[in-house]
């Protein structure tokens, strides 16, 4: 149906115009995701303490979230709204062939989207003019829609992964089965609860770093110390579950996409007791990790639980059908490491919490917390880079390349910068919006006309 | 079952224009709306009126487009390769146009006012002008099947595109005047109302000429469009739409806004009927059928089945949605600026202490930090992949999670007299 053969000069320009026009565009919308996913969930818990107990504090806290949260799901609903029109313009090859067998998930997606953004837009706008109760109920569906839009976007990423429900018979797509295709693939339940603990560290880390800041200058009251200890203590509970998780994904992808586990770790040829190298430079002449640390068998341990288990290399492949190594493989690393550290920051914060029954009082603890809101962004952005990098030169894995799916049409470079302005936009009408809201007094008596944190995208979105 | 997803995407696109509409047309009579002074009731009131609802009213957009790329992948295809420069510059006035929108509602200078409302408002106008050249440019047969990647701008700057861009425009204005005139009567604004009343009936005849106007434009250029509109199927159409439209106006002279509010929205819902209908069985006219767009059988009836049973809950969600709307449930004074929330509630609630907590053991953290070590084990030893194991470990991990943060944050830790959070600094 659609003229894939005649590849024009221009392709190549254009699919690198188009990668990274795409990269930019979920780059920028994946930030501001889990503030839709999993930062209503901390908001209503912070308003049920209140419905609670009828502290005023965790009321005002909640409403001024909220404020932000308004901003913040705006921009995360309308830059998530021009990804669905690049998929059209970009990608045309790629939905002409498939949108039958994963388009259905969209199709969910959008009806659960629907129901989030209802229910947000009346969560928002009536507090003070529905019950308390009735209020806390109505985000009870944000919470729940919102966390199913985001297992329908992963099932339609899983499903490039590893890919299913069809088969390909001669170039043509036939015996589409939509449903398997979306839920049975095996890439989807493992890969939607990394992302969502990532989504839970994401809202709880960058909450918590603007009343580290805020500890930083000064402001310890109880306002600022709640606002900190509940997505603080969150996502520090969290951390320790999405190493597992994380490291059990690592055993899918060594079983279901070789090739990326081999680019992921620089390993060129099929190993048995294959090492692990830290850090140093995979040499892509020689297919050698320059420099770094070695440990022996570390990886066939890792990805197989199995010190003699064979790993297979690169080499499994054509030149021509595997991924960029260093970027994935950096990529991977840095995200592991930035993992850690997030880690034994959430040890630190539990030591002081469980041993010495108060909050850390060392300066450079609210540092590390402030820190760890860049670095939980970065995590996973770079996650996200080792996926969709590390599946290349596909843009469905083994069936689908990225040149047979782009655009023929020219010029992308042209639309990628023009877009990439419009980010710039953006990020900063974001950032100035919430700073503003921030500077809006802190009544707690509970006329709580006034609004939320500090920038709450200061860190990310620079 | 083709037909059913088509009906499916022209009634997302009927909402869409409906709804959404009218939204763009609050940013249209916003960027009229005079000087920061003098402006000031009229935008607050638009801000009241679209602030709730343009993100759900938005979401029609994206109904629309999941739609069609799941049911006519090829369409949708061919759509993004042929008009990707209006396609992109619609996208980017959906950007602005809500964010600025959100920025505005949450700043308080002036300036800062002005400068994000000025964003908010012409990309109010600039977006509707896209989609509807969109819709022109398919219409008028310029999308061939398989897609034109060669002709970014002549694709839509045919006549019946500018013709569908202007209409586009000029029906959101009007929309946007009848539902701000019908509004702004609800909450007893009299002096609004008949604001925007007049403003509806001058924006509802310029609708009217620019579709009389667009007769002929589409006889010249869309024989296709033309015909199935003056044909059997397509005519009752327009003549439905065009009393709707007069009745709409005649209700607005009679100051019967909440009825011109509805007679206006039936009056765009029967036009844009009467195109699908006047098209069919073109989904790109001339290039391109729904029969041969259509995916595989069986995609097609999930979807139809699925947002069968998408819109058994959204429009019960929708129609609560809107009455609290139109109850004045989120009405603030518009003497406030643009203040939101400024309620009166501030009293603990009465049933505090009383309510349902988690009924946590006493050593919850315990139980919980042996949930996660039985949940590592789990997953590490036997958590193959996708296996049952794999299930228990993760709904181990869920519960360690629960117990947790339930003892970790319980109403008690966190309370005043709590010992933890309290603690004097060094």
């Amino acid at each position: 149906v659609f003229p894939l053969e005649i590849l024009t000069a221009t392709t190549e320009l254009n699919e690198l115009a188009a990668r990274n026009m795409q990269a930019l565009s979920l780059g920028f919308h994946i930030i501001l995701v889990p503030f839709a996913i999993t930062f209503p969930a901390i908001m209503l818990f912070t308003e049920w303490l209140h419905y609670r107990t009828g502290d005023p504090v965790y009321r005002t806290i909640a409403r001024r979230w909220s404020h932000a949260m308004l901003v913040v799901f705006a921009v995360g609903a309308v830059s998530g709204t021009i990804l669905s029109f690049e998929f059209g313009i970009l990608w045309p090859g790629w939905f002409d062939q498939f949108g039958d067998v994963f388009g259905l998930a969209f199709t969910l997606e959008g009806a659960a989207f629907f129901i989030e953004a209802i229910f947000i837009a009346i969560y928002l706008y009536s507090w003070d003019r529905l019950p308390p109760k009735k209020h806390m109920l109505v985000g009870i569906p944000i919470v729940i829609a919102g966390q199913l839009a985001a297992l329908l976007v992963i099932a339609v990423n899983g499903w490039m992964n590893s890919p299913t429900g069809f088969d390909e018979i001669n170039g043509v797509i036939t015996n589409i089965a939509p449903w398997q295709a979306i839920f049975g693939n095996t890439t989807i339940w493992i890969e939607f609860v990394h992302m969502l603990l990532a989504a839970y560290m994401v809202a709880g880390f960058v909450t918590a770093a603007i009343y580290a800041g805020a500890w930083l200058r000064g402001k310890r009251d109880r306002y600022h110390r709640i606002a900190f200890v509940i997505p603080f203590t969150l996502a520090a509970l969290v951390t320790p579950v999405q190493l597992i998780v994380g490291d059990v994904l690592g055993q899918y992808v060594a079983r279901d996409q070789p090739v990326k586990l081999a680019a992921m770790e620089g390993l060129q040829e099929t190993t048995k007791g294959a090492p692990l190298n830290l850090l140093g430079y995979y040499n892509e002449g020689t297919g050698e990790i320059e420099g770094g640390l070695t440990i022996p068998d570390g990886l066939s341990l890792i990805a197989f639980h199995d010190p003699d288990a064979e790993v297979a290399g690169l080499d499994t492949v054509p030149e021509a059908d595997r991924p960029p190594v260093n970027i994935v493989r950096y990529s991977f690393q840095f995200m592991v490491g930035i993992g850690t550290g997030l880690m034994a920051l959430a040890l630190w914060y539990a030591f002081m919490v469980w041993r010495k029954k108060r909050l850390p009082s060392s300066r450079l603890f609210y540092w590390a917390a402030i820190a760890a809101a860049p670095g939980v962004v970065l995590a996973m952005l770079l996650g996200w880079i080792v996926t969709e990098v590390g599946r290349q030169p596909w843009i469905v894995y083994e069936v689908l390349r990225t040149k047979d799916a782009v655009t023929q049409s020219d010029g992308i470079i042209w639309l990628g910068g023009a877009l990439a302005i419009v980010y710039v936009a953006l990020a900063i009408g974001t950032i100035y919006a919430l700073r503003r809201l921030a500077a809006r007094p802190i009544d707690i008596a509970g006329q709580a006309g006034a609004t939320v944190d500090a920038g709450r995208c200061d860190e990310d979105e620079g | 079952v083709d037909v059913a997803a088509a009906v499916l995407v022209l009634i997302g696109i009927c909402a869409y224009a409906v709804f959404g509409g009218a939204d763009f047309g609050g940013g249209f009579w916003d960027l009229f709306a005079g000087g920061a002074k003098r402006g000031a009731r009229t935008r607050a009131l638009i801000e009241r009126s679209t602030g709730p609802v343009w993100e759900p009213n938005h979401i029609w957009l994206i109904f629309v487009f999941v739609i069609t790329w799941t049911a006519f992948p090829p369409a949708f295809a061919a759509v993004g390769t042929t008009l990707y420069v209006a396609v992109f510059v619609a996208g980017v006035g959906i950007i602005f146009r809500g964010g600025a929108f959100a920025f505005r509602e949450s700043v308080t200078g002036i300036m800062q006012r002005r400068i994000f409302g000025v964003i908010y408002a012409s990309s109010s106008i600039i977006t509707p002008f896209f989609f509807g050249a969109i819709v022109g440019a398919v219409a008028s047969g310029e999308v061939p099947a398989g897609g034109d990647p060669d002709s970014p701008f002549s694709s839509w700057l045919g006549l019946t595109s500018i013709l569908g861009g202007v209409m586009a425009v000029v029906v959101t204005a009007y929309l946007g005047a009848a539902y701000l005139a019908a509004d702004a009567d609800r909450s007893g604004e009299s002096e609004l109302a008949s604001h925007f009343r007049v403003r509806a009936m001058a924006a509802g005849v310029a609708a009217g000429i620019v579709a009389i106007a667009g007769i002929f434009v589409l006889k010249g250029n869309a024989e296709t469009l033309y015909d199935g509109l003056t044909a059997a199927r397509g005519l009752p159409f327009v003549i439905l739409s065009a009393i709707a439209g007069i009745g709409a106006l005649a209700l607005l002279w009679r100051r019967r806004l909440q009825l011109a509010r509805l007679s206006g929205a039936a009056a765009v819902v029967f036009v844009i009927v009467g195109w699908g209908f006047a098209q069919f069985p073109w989904i790109l006219v001339d290039t391109l059928k729904i029969s041969d767009a259509a995916g595989a059988t069986v995609t097609l009836v999930s979807v139809v089945a699925t947002v069968a049973v998408a819109l058994l809950i959204l429009i019960p969600a929708l129609v609560y949605l809107y009455r609290l709307m139109l109850r004045g449930v989120f009405d603030t004074p518009l003497e406030e600026g643009w203040e939101r929330g400024e309620g009166d509630l501030a009293e603990a609630p009465q049933h505090a202490i009383t309510t349902w907590a988690l009924p946590l053991p006493k050593r919850a953290m315990v139980i919980a930090v042996g949930l996660l070590a039985a949940g590592v084990i789990l997953l590490e030893a036997w958590g193959g992949p996708a296996n049952v194991t794999f299930w228990i470990g993760i709904l181990a991990f869920v519960v360690y999670l629960v117990f947790a943060l339930g003892s970790n944050l319980s109403p008690e830790r966190l309370g005043e007299d709590g010992p933890d959070w309290n603690a004097p600094d060094s």
